[in-house]
């Protein structure tokens, strides 16, 4: 028997004008089954639930076929309709949507609006912000349009790299910035395609896994502000604010008019796997783009707003998310939807790992109060789907949870270091009482992570919220004017530091300090223990002007410039030596704390060998790292020079230098197998603000 | 303008011509003639595109099922695409299962 023969593939009876029967209540979604299409959508109030069907770009529907209620099972409104594909639609083309009728009281969580046609949560794709930047038409109903995903994609011999956590270097960029300034030279700027271009440089830098900010899809005219210089409008330019969670951001494909995006998204993992590099996703589940009660009706809020939001007693939204909204993360409901959306991006799209933004979200209760053991948390660390994903969470969100080190992590999650960051960012500048600290946090902040070793810390300086490094050594304030906030906008604690001058100078000795200073930032992440991370454009010292909270500027404020110029071009070539040297040396990745069978061994040193100075006014630190064989650190952000006495390396070996942040170039940092023995064997003198490398040999 | 599809078949090549637009409508029996070469069990397969004044991504996805339906062993050329056709051909990944020649 033949596949159309199949007697399921038959309508039982007719709703406007197409064969429908019964559907399958799962999966949710639209899915493509024998001679028509499956849709299913879950709705627990809702008193009638119509399937709207729409020619690609009409602006009315071609059909309405509502649901009859045999076809309602529990609260799954589910019906398998046939002939679309003998008809003016085919899957392809589809564009479809539903209309809920229910109550609309506020008081009891429900928001129900007939007269929207609202967006399938589990929506492959979504059309009508297909090309970035287009003007949308407003007017337009149902302005965000579910579409079918086709089903063909070659992965060839694809499988995911599996690389140990401990062995990444992480780079998060932005998918349109990375490659849409003009020096970037891609064919594609600005785009998936755009990025596959770029492979070969950051195979060459020596990443290993790329983090990229959200590309779920998001409406980037989702921003009522205005640039207050020019008056023109802002967008929404980093889309932590979601319209579907199931689909690849169209305006990032150079194929999205064509409805390739997915093709694309695709074939960019794929060649990104096949150099050698891991993609992990920036997911944003703690709110959404409806925002609160003043925000637009797209999906949840119209088919369940009581399940997927957390609600006040008195219907009002929770916002532990700064944003209007939060996601009901420990809904039975909505766990369910999340753990289905992560499963898909692993099965579909062969996603390594997540990153998941304000994640202190992810355990909160319906009732906003902090889960000891949430269970979303719990089953996304032991999905047999997930299994092997990289899960990072960012762990804390907007109303003041904060879990680093605390983050519920079943064995498995690991988090964004924020003590990382603000240790590193205090010793550079000098402030007293930090040589402490720095060393917990340099070898995996095992006072944060015990018994979880150092993969659980992904320790950076820099990210996409906040300064770049070049920012961090150049701008003691932030500078977010051009946000359209008067300033207010952006963190105000960035435990910055000018080097002397506020923003762009011709001081040559400011010049100098500044990259020192970034080339410090640089050699103490990576060699850091735990798991570096890199903002995209901090090797080439890309500048964001001050400004800390670009979410809103998509121009050269935020995109990555690729002209070679000499600042650029020195540190480039300092960092992508200093990720090999990590990648040559296994010791400055070791997975476990010192002392925990680790077959390496850590020690502290000051200028004198084996006396670290732990006092307040201490800015001079070092680490020995010994196993197999022996990295010795020195960190100085003392604005004075020290005589370091070295400890004596294992015998038969001498010390030879691989960097000296204050040398100038090439002599900065030296290649593997070319590095130099030290003119005084047991001793080196350490110049102000500096970080100086050693390796025994 | 509507799609003309005529298709020659050697020992071991077929060769399918089309002239005008492959558009949604007339993606299928572009989609069907690819069956047939493919039921032909020739091992390679020449799509002459130079009068190809348009391709819509259902052409494109007609590509992709030619590629998976033949085999690795079947090869198959796109002769001599329009510059918009080629690239979107290019951005979308499809290049990786067919061989794009620029005439």
């Amino acid at each position: 028997m033949s596949v159309t023969e199949r007697i399921d593939a038959y309508p039982t009876r007719t709703i406007g004008g197409y064969g429908v029967r019964a559907g399958r209540p799962l999966p949710f979604g639209a899915t493509p089954v024998p001679a028509g299409v499956n849709f299913s959508v879950y709705s627990e109030k809702a008193t009638r639930m119509w399937l709207v069907l729409f020619e690609p770009g009409a602006e009315q529907p071609l059909a309405e076929l509502e649901f009859p209620a045999a076809f309602r099972i529990g609260s799954v409104f589910a019906m398998t309709v046939f002939g679309l594909d003998g008809g003016s639609l085919d899957d392809e083309r589809l564009e479809y949507g539903f209309r809920a009728e229910g109550p609309f009281d506020p008081e009891h969580g429900d928001r129900f609006d007939a007269t929207r046609v609202l967006s399938d949560p589990y929506a492959r794709m979504i059309s009508g912000r297909d090309v970035w930047g287009t003007e949308p038409d407003r007017d337009r109903p149902c302005p965000y349009r579910s579409r079918l995903v086709p089903d063909d994609f070659d992965w060839g011999d694809d499988a995911p790299l599996r690389i140990p956590t401990e062995d990444l270097v992480v780079y998060e960029l932005h998918v349109r910035g990375f490659t849409r300034h003009p020096s970037a030279q891609v064919s594609a700027p600005g785009t998936y395609a755009g990025l596959r271009e770029k492979i070969p440089y950051l195979k060459e830098l020596g990443v290993n896994c790329v983090e990229l900010m959200p590309v779920f899809e998001f409406d980037e005219h989702d921003n009522p502000r205005s640039d207050p210089g020019t008056g023109e409008p802002l967008l929404d330019y980093w889309g932590y604010n979601t319209v579907g969670f199931f689909a690849p951001k169209a305006g990032y494909a150079a194929t999205g008019r064509f409805g390739m995006q997915a093709d694309e998204f695709k074939t960019m993992v794929k060649e990104l796997h096949a150099a050698g590099i891991e993609v992990v996703l920036d997911v944003v589940f703690n709110h959404t783009a409806e925002g609160n009660e003043q925000g637009p009706t797209i999906s949840f809020r119209g088919l369940d707003n009581a399940t997927y939001y957390m609600l006040t007693p008195a219907g009002d939204y929770y916002n532990f998310s700064g944003t209007g909204n939060t996601v009901n993360c420990n809904h039975p409901v909505v766990r369910d939807f999340i753990l289905n959306c992560l499963r898909h991006w692993v099965s579909e799209y062969h996603i390594d790992g997540f990153r998941f933004d304000l994640a202190a979200i992810l355990d909160r209760a319906p009732d906003g109060t902090p889960l000891a053991n949430p269970p979303l948390l719990e089953q996304l660390a032991h999905d047999p789907v997930l299994r092997h994903c990289k899960l990072i969470a960012e762990a804390w969100d907007a109303a003041g949870l904060y879990e680093v080190g605390s983050f519920p992590d079943y064995g498995r999650w690991a988090e964004w270091n924020g003590q990382y960051r603000d240790t590193v960012r205090r010793f550079l500048k000098g402030d007293p009482g930090t040589a402490g600290e720095l060393a917990t946090r340099v070898v995996g902040s095992p006072d944060l992570y015990t018994g979880r070793g150092t993969a659980a810390s992904v320790n950076f300086v820099t990210a996409h919220d906040g300064f770049t490094l070049h920012d961090l050594v150049s701008y003691n304030d932030k500078h977010n004017e051009a946000n359209g906030e008067g300033n207010a906008d952006g963190a105000n604690d960035n435990n910055s530091w000018n080097c002397g001058a506020e923003g762009p100078t011709e001081d040559p000795e400011i010049q100098r300090l500044r990259m020192r200073q970034m080339k410090n930032a640089m050699a103490i992440l990576l060699t850091s223990q735990g798991v570096p991370m890199l903002l995209a454009g901090d090797e080439l010292a890309r500048t964001q002007a001050g400004n800390n909270n670009t979410y809103c500027q998509d121009n050269e404020l935020s995109w990555q410039d690729w002209s070679p110029h000499e600042t650029g071009e020195e540190l480039y070539r300092f960092v992508r030596s200093l990720i090999a040297f990590r990648h040559a040396h296994p010791l400055l990745r070791g997975a476990d704390h010192p002392g925990v069978c680790s077959g390496s061994d850590v020690s502290w040193h000051g200028t004198r060998a084996w006396e670290p100075d732990w006092s307040a006014d201490s800015r001079l630190l070092a680490v020995l790292r010994t196993g197999d064989e022996q990295i010795y650190v020195a960190m100085n952000s003392h604005w004075e020079p020290h005589d370091l006495e070295l400890p004596t390396p294992q015998s038969g070996t001498d010390w030879y230098l691989v960097a000296d942040t204050a040398a100038e170039p090439p002599y900065d940092i030296h290649q593997p197998g070319a590095e130099p023995p030290l003119t005084d064997p047991g001793h080196y003198r350490i110049a102000p603000r500096s970080t100086v490398i050693l390796l025994a040999r | 303008m509507a799609l003309s599809v005529t298709v020659t078949t050697s020992t071991d090549t077929a060769t399918i011509n089309l002239i005008g637009e492959l558009d949604a409508a007339s993606a299928p029996a572009f989609h069907d003639t690819i069956e047939q070469a493919a039921a032909a069990g020739v091992t390679h397969v020449v799509i002459q595109a130079h009068e190809l004044t348009y391709m819509a991504s259902a052409g494109l996805r007609s590509l992709v099922f030619a590629r998976q339906k033949m085999g690795d062993e079947v090869r198959i050329t796109v002769a001599g695409p329009s510059a918009p056709v080629a690239r979107t051909i290019r951005q979308a990944g499809f290049d990786r299962s067919v061989t794009l020649v620029d005439e």
